[in-house]
């Protein structure tokens, strides 16, 4: 293997996996308040397809990432409405969110496929970006990239250290306490699921707009599930999905690891390759089961309505 | 003001109302869905939900859809009652598809149509292993089965892909990635001639009526049953649960991939990429629109298979998208969970000035 190929590696496995991260770190914020929502792919879909529109019709890249940062919103709003609002159960609730997510995408997408966009450019780190190898790894990268390392500090410092980290942990954990001291339950734990769908529909703006700078039905090929995987995997800390997303960046790129090697695979059998390492994840963690429970939020999946 | 209410008890009268409010609602989205793309809702409406149903052919179009969903949705009713929630029907249903088109592949020089006989069992066999897989994934290591059935979707669908680019692709198909025609002999007997309609919804209202007597009369049946709504009830009944999450999953497994090998045999004729339009996801609505009951799941199935005819039509008729048919599926399953809140609560009217 010559140095060329390891830079590609990393620099791909950066790439890949950070739509993972973004959409983890939705689901965990939202998790972390109680609130399963399943409806991930859904999102992302939409997301996907609206930055894409956006971008198509405006040529505007900054305008077609906040078009589908709304648009992830929208959808998480209708989840928070069934789910948080109307007490609905949240595994049904999420299910139909991907399935309608699923349809809306494809019919909304429909004239726009088949139609490539240059996509967001990269942008390089000034003096940063020349250094060999770790410059083209680290700092040669769409500014989607950097905006996700920041919002990663940010969820990291917001549970570390702040009021807010806390009370959503305190609606998650326990929300008639949370209640009984004064917290708005209702509220926290739909700020988290609009932060979610917003976290959410950005990555898919990463998806259509920066790594595979198109629309096809269906493209996010399962990104929102592995996610919710990986918050499990992750076992409910920023820092590990962060280092998790990057494993599984990895493990979806390995058709480049193998080029180096005179082993030839046929594309569909490594594209196989991140659902069999989400499920070798779960078998994993199962053996940790109790270690899973115990760090899991308390009231996930319970909805909670306050007395009138 | 308008204030929800939880009720003494859940109404069992609203869980079958909750469906026709969903479709309701759901026909009202569409018709303003339709308006605002600048067509008559009303004409636009008759041609998605009415216009296929017109002719005997199109009701032989419909049985060929019904088919399919109402064999995916029974095994996954199997499942949802003792709250197994398996996603894997469509993944279970390409399986069927790749296993029964190997075992076809190998008779294509075949007369007799005794062959059919080892080429159904090859696709139902295909789909029941997949679904053990994720019965031992959940019962030996207690993995979530919502996230490994939808990962051993995507699997499925990609070994679906390696083959026909690969393996089973057609030597003489110039390339395309599709196998072979099947043999006529290996293909199901159609009723008539002049319609595509094959014996599939046969087996598929025969499996109804047997999943149903196992739930409605069998001892199997009750233990799913109590199961599925208590958990703990049915361990300390001493009922051996990871048995019946193996029956379950095994059971649905097997229908979905008896439906997977009945399309390639059935109106497809091969192996293709695009061997499912999606039946596997839209069987889950079946089972919730259908209250996981058989006549109810009859119904549903209809309208499910109406909505994948719907898309075709007003991509014909209108030129509309075809995937307005998965926008439909989706608006459906929205509605629906939104009116079952009915079910447990009821919408009382408050006057403001009683608060104050």
């Amino acid at each position: 293997m010559d140095i060329d190929l390891i830079t590609n590696i990393l620099f791909a496995t950066f790439k890949t996996g950070t739509p993972l991260i973004l959409i983890a770190l939705g689901e965990m914020v939202c998790e972390k308040s109680g609130v399963l929502n399943l409806g991930q792919e859904g999102m992302l879909l939409v997301g996907a397809v609206v930055g894409f529109i956006a971008a198509s019709v405006t040529g505007n890249y900054f305008l077609a990432t906040f078009c589908a940062i709304f648009a992830g919103m929208g959808m998480a709003f209708l989840f928070g409405y069934l789910s948080i609002t109307l007490a609905s159960n949240q595994v049904a609730t999420g299910l139909a969110l991907t399935i309608f997510g699923g349809g809306l995408s494809a019919f909304l997408g429909t004239n726009y496929i088949g139609i490539g966009l240059e996509g967001i450019q990269v942008w390089s780190v000034p003096l940063l970006s020349d250094i060999p190898v770790i410059g083209k790894v680290l700092f040669q990268h769409d500014p989607l990239v950097y905006l996700t390392l920041a919002l990663f500090a940010l969820v990291f410092w917001v549970f570390r250290s702040t009021r807010l980290g806390l009370k959503i942990r305190a609606v998650g954990e326990n929300p008639e306490a949370a209640n009984a001291i004064g917290i708005n339950v209702q509220q926290i734990r739909f700020m988290a699921v609009l932060f979610g769908g917003a976290m959410t529909g950005l990555a898919g703006a990463y998806l259509s707009l920066v790594y595979t700078p198109m629309w096809s039905d269906g493209m996010s090929a399962g990104r929102g599930w592995i996610a919710l995987s990986l918050v499990v995997f992750a076992s409910w800390k920023a820092e590990r999905i962060l280092l998790g997303a990057y494993l599984f960046g990895f493990a979806s790129i390995l058709h480049l690891v193998l080029q180096g090697t005179r082993f030839e695979v046929p594309p569909n059998i490594m594209a196989m390759l991140p659902y069999a390492a989400t499920i070798i994840v779960l078998v994993w963690l199962s053996s940790d089961a109790i270690k899973t429970k115990m760090s899991a939020p308390k009231s996930i999946g319970q909805p909670y309505r306050p007395l009138a | 003001m308008l204030k929800l209410e939880k009720r003494q008890a859940d109404s069992r009268l609203m869980s079958y109302v909750s469906p026709l409010i969903a479709i309701v609602l759901t026909l009202l989205a569409g018709a303003l869905l339709f308006s605002v793309l600048g067509h008559d809702p009303l004409h636009a409406l008759y041609t998605f939900f009415i216009s296929p149903l017109t002719n005997a052919y199109g009701w032989t179009e419909l049985g060929i859809k019904v088919a399919p969903l109402l064999l995916c949705a029974m095994g996954l009713t199997l499942c949802y009652r003792a709250k197994i929630w398996n996603i894997g029907a469509e993944g279970q249903f390409i399986m069927g598809a790749l296993g029964g088109s190997m075992a076809a592949l190998q008779f294509l020089d075949a007369e007799s149509r005794w062959v059919l006989v080892p080429i159904l069992i090859s696709g139902s066999i295909s789909g029941l292993l997949w679904g053990a897989l994720a019965a031992w994934l959940k019962t030996r290591f207690n993995a979530n089965e919502i996230l490994t059935t939808i990962m051993l979707n995507y699997i499925a669908l990609n070994a679906l892909l390696y083959a026909v680019h690969g393996p089973l692709r057609d030597p003489a198909g110039f390339n395309f990635p599709e196998s072979a025609m099947f043999a006529d002999a290996a293909l199901l007997p159609l009723f008539s001639d002049d319609y595509r309609l094959n014996i599939s919804i046969l087996f598929a209202l025969f499996f109804t009526v047997v999943i149903w007597t196992v739930m409605a009369r069998s001892w199997v049946g009750y233990q799913i049953q109590v199961l599925g709504e208590d958990a703990k009830a049915a361990r300390y009944a001493g009922f051996n649960t990871n048995r019946l999450t193996w029956f379950a999953l095994l059971v649905c497994g097997a229908l979905a991939g008896l439906a997977g090998v009945a399309e390639v045999t059935g109106p497809i004729g091969q192996l293709i990429p695009h061997v499912s339009p999606g039946y596997g996801y839209a069987a889950i609505i079946v089972v919730f629109l259908g209250r996981m009951q058989p006549f109810g799941i009859l119904l549903a199935s209809m309208l499910l298979a109406l909505t994948f005819m719907g898309g075709e039509m007003v991509q014909i008729e209108m030129s509309l998208p075809k995937s307005l048919t998965g926008l439909f599926q989706g608006m459906l399953l929205f509605f629906l969970l939104a009116a079952d809140l009915l079910i447990s609560y009821r919408i009382v009217f408050q006057p403001r000035t009683a608060r104050a």
